[in-house]
């Protein structure tokens, strides 16, 4: 199962690579890991995407609270919470699918942020599904790039 | 007050109550070395910087405090690389300082660059790269604090060179530590102390299973006030050795693998597991799914590592904590009781079952190590190489004092003994300090006879010399049809003539670098020869050429369980 934590760490160099080596030795696959400061700006928040199962999980958490610089581990999966992502994505068009193309677009309130005679470049920011959804559809266009930043994450209240 | 980065480090040191630093010289810490020898601390001067590690490892786990290294950059601090990463394992304290090229040089592949920050980081609790010497200060306090306290582990410090010569304007050592990450848990659970003692009390083949934690957090009298008054037997790990009185009629000696036959049924048998300071390691389970099948997660572990809870095995009561305040608790609330029935069937066990190897006329390892025994009472301090011997000494050596058996036991370092002998014996001037080697180990790091002889240390290192890289050639044995590929060390019987019998010869050798050597043969001159040995003030090298082809056992294969073990007699 995909969890969804969010660890508190000190904004320091070299804190990044403790916790990307820690993934890599222990072998846990990091689905995505987005991280910035917060409102302190001695501290970063990363949002960690993993997968695998409960004891996998239980050792990501233990061997991340480990780590010296991480402040606060929480696995917020089972909470409410409200997560986002923000995506630019290069789409192949012409002039007679440009048109399909743009109402895409504002169906799923994205933004154009750049177009040209053979491609164009949408952003949009929001939850999985929506985001899953709105690649399904202009995926038949052809994806010429695509720049994902991670999902970050906050709980609600 | 002004003062600049070497003076710092040196300063620093002296405050944080070192006593003695193991290392080696270099370009990128001349600065420290120019003030080393006008500075009170004691400075051991080693041939090669692994030597450094492990002899900081051996100051560390014979005396409790931590050990310090100190290298040069580049290959100086690789070289420590084996050391920290066998002190990580089994965690032990250590503050490595090495030396690192300017920092407006760092990641230009300067000469004598590495990125140790990155080189050690998995294998260190913690590490630093000192940019700002203002910085210096709280790092040196930061990492003493990091290394000893919580489950301790090296730390390393990168020093460049530029921030050893660049002067802090307001030098104070700071009087505390608060890192707001960094705050372990020694006190255990309530509620799990109070779930603990209804265990023990409900239980009716309880078994202690102890670990290096005990003799870490100096618990081993704990141990054994509740092992007496509930009446549980002990088993301890290879790390563990030392933590509980293995002359104790409850004492169940090591575990695992090559445990002995009457602890490991134990462990099969037991209806509740009380695991102190261990983490169920492999060597320990093997085949988890057939591990303690009696104890039905029926487990008590208690650990100031949660990590190290659950990894393993399931744990149905989890004590993060500190396993001689955790004890302490357990043994408040407890009321004595006793398991006739169990200890009937353990005591049945260990006579059917005891440790034993062929007491005949031909010199066996184990025979040389049984007189050593007796010989010193079991006052010694050993220390181990890894290989047969190491087993050989975890069997029959009687260990009855905490920190008296320095392994290295999560990495299984080769060349760990003779260093961890000589950091052992500057720690404990007064003690007698025993390396017991194996022929193929002690080469690993024996250019450190020069820092033994030099530095008047007169550690006594016994080396089983059985002509191979006997643990290794026994798996070949037993597992690879007798192909004794690349594990013979030696010419033998089978070589063509006018090969030398001895390569090397140890005594020549042990001569050759100013320490005294002794060949014992036969069986009958073992016990004058150890005699002899343990007489003279100065380094010694006792070869015994040992049976070629003994075996440890018992033994149970990798990945196997009790019921696949192998042999009581070799
Ligand atoms: C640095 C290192 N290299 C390789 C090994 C693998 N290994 C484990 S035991 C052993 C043989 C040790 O030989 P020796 O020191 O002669 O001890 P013996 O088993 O013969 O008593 C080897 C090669 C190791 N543990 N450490
Ligand atoms: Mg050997």
């Amino acid at each position: 199962m995909q969890h969804v934590i969010s660890v508190l760490v000190e904004n320091r160099s070299g804190v990044l690579s403790h916790i990307a080596g820690l993934f890599s030795s222990r072998g846990f696959n990091i689905d995505s890991l987005a991280v910035g400061e917060t409102q302190d700006p001695t501290i970063s928040r990363m949002t960690i995407i993993v997968t695998g199962d409960d004891k996998i999980i239980e050792q990501v958490n233990k061997q991340l609270n480990k780590l010296i610089d991480v402040i606060k581990v929480q696995d917020i999966t089972e909470d409410e919470y409200l997560d986002r992502e923000l995506v630019l994505v290069k789409i192949n068009c012409t002039s007679q699918t440009r048109g399909e193309i743009v109402q895409i677009i504002e169906i799923f309130k994205a933004k154009i942020i750049d177009v040209n005679q053979k491609t164009l470049t949408a952003e949009i920011a929001g939850p999985q599904d929506k985001i899953g959804a709105f690649l399904d559809l202009v995926k038949p266009f052809g994806i010429k790039e695509l720049v994902r930043t991670g999902r970050i994450a906050i709980t609600r209240g | 007050m002004k003062m600049t980065g070497a003076d710092i480090v040196i300063d620093g040191l002296i405050r944080e109550g070192v006593e003695v630093i193991f290392g080696f010289p270099g370009g990128a810490v001349l600065d420290l070395f120019d003030r080393l020898n006008k500075s009170p601390l004691r400075f051991i001067l080693v041939r090669h910087e692994q030597g450094a590690a492990h002899a900081a490892d051996g100051y560390a786990r014979s005396t409790g405090r931590p050990g310090v290294c100190m290298a040069t950059s580049g290959p100086g601090a690789t070289n420590l690389v084996t050391g920290l990463a066998t002190a990580y394992m089994d965690s032990v304290p250590i503050v490595a300082i090495t030396g690192q090229v300017p920092t407006p040089m760092i990641g230009n592949d300067a000469f004598q660059e590495a990125d140790m920050v990155g080189i050690s980081r998995p294998i260190t609790k913690y590490n630093y790269l000192v940019k700002n010497v203002n910085d210096l200060a709280r790092i040196i306090k930061e990492a003493f604090y990091i290394a000893r306290t919580g489950r301790p582990g090296p730390v390393l410090i990168d020093l460049p060179k530029d921030v050893q010569r660049a002067v802090c304007d307001n030098y104070k050592y700071p009087d505390s530590v608060n890192i707001r990450s960094y705050k372990p848990v020694y006190k255990g659970h309530p509620l799990m102390i109070k779930k603990a003692v209804e265990a023990i009390e409900h239980a009716k083949q309880p078994l202690l299973y102890c670990g290096g934690g005990v003799i870490i957090s100096g618990a081993s009298k704990e141990v054994l006030k509740l092992a007496a008054r509930c009446n549980i037997p002990c088993t301890t790990t290879l790390l563990g050795l030392g933590g509980f009185p293995e002359d104790h009629s409850l004492a169940l000696k090591m575990l695992g693998m090559h445990g002995t036959q009457y602890a490991n049924y134990a462990m099969h048998e037991t209806d509740l597991i009380i695991a102190v300071g261990a983490r169920f390691d492999d060597r320990v389970t093997g085949k988890i799914d057939e591990f303690a099948p009696n104890a039905h997660g029926n487990v008590i572990h208690i650990d100031i590592d949660p990590s190290a809870i659950s990894k393993n095995i399931r744990v149905s009561i989890p004590v993060v904590g500190d396993c001689k305040e955790v004890l302490r608790e357990i043994i408040k609330r407890i009321k004595p009781k006793k398991n006739p029935k169990w200890i009937a069937k353990i005591n049945k066990w260990k006579k059917q079952y005891p440790l034993v190897y062929r007491n005949d006329n031909k010199l066996r390892p184990q025979y040389v190590i049984h007189q050593l025994y007796k010989i010193t009472k079991g006052n010694a301090i050993i220390t181990t190489e890894v290989g047969q011997h190491q087993m050989w000494a975890a069997h029959y050596y009687t260990y009855t004092k905490p920190r008296t058996f320095l392994s290295s036991g999560g990495l299984g370092t080769m060349g760990y003994g003779f260093p961890a002998a000589i950091g052992a014996q500057v720690g404990n001037p007064d003690r007698l300090v025993v390396d017991i080697a194996g022929d193929g180990s002690i080469q690993m790091n024996i250019q450190e006879l020069a820092t033994a002889v030099m530095h008047g240390l007169p550690v006594k290192v016994i080396i089983l010399n059985n002509r191979y890289l006997g643990m290794v050639r026994q798996w070949q044995q037993l597992f690879y049809n007798k192909n004794y590929s690349y594990t013979c060390l030696a010419p033998t019987k089978d070589c063509p003539p006018g090969c030398t019998r001895f390569i090397p010869d140890f005594v020549k050798l042990a001569e050759a670098y100013g320490a005294v050597g002794i060949r014992v043969t036969k069986k009958a001159e073992v016990i004058p020869a150890l005699r002899k040995a343990l007489r003279t003030p100065r380094t010694v090298f006792v070869e015994c050429m040992v049976e070629e082809e003994e075996n440890v056992f018992p033994m149970i294969p990798a990945g196997a369980s009790v019921r696949q073990m192998m042999g009581g007699m070799a």
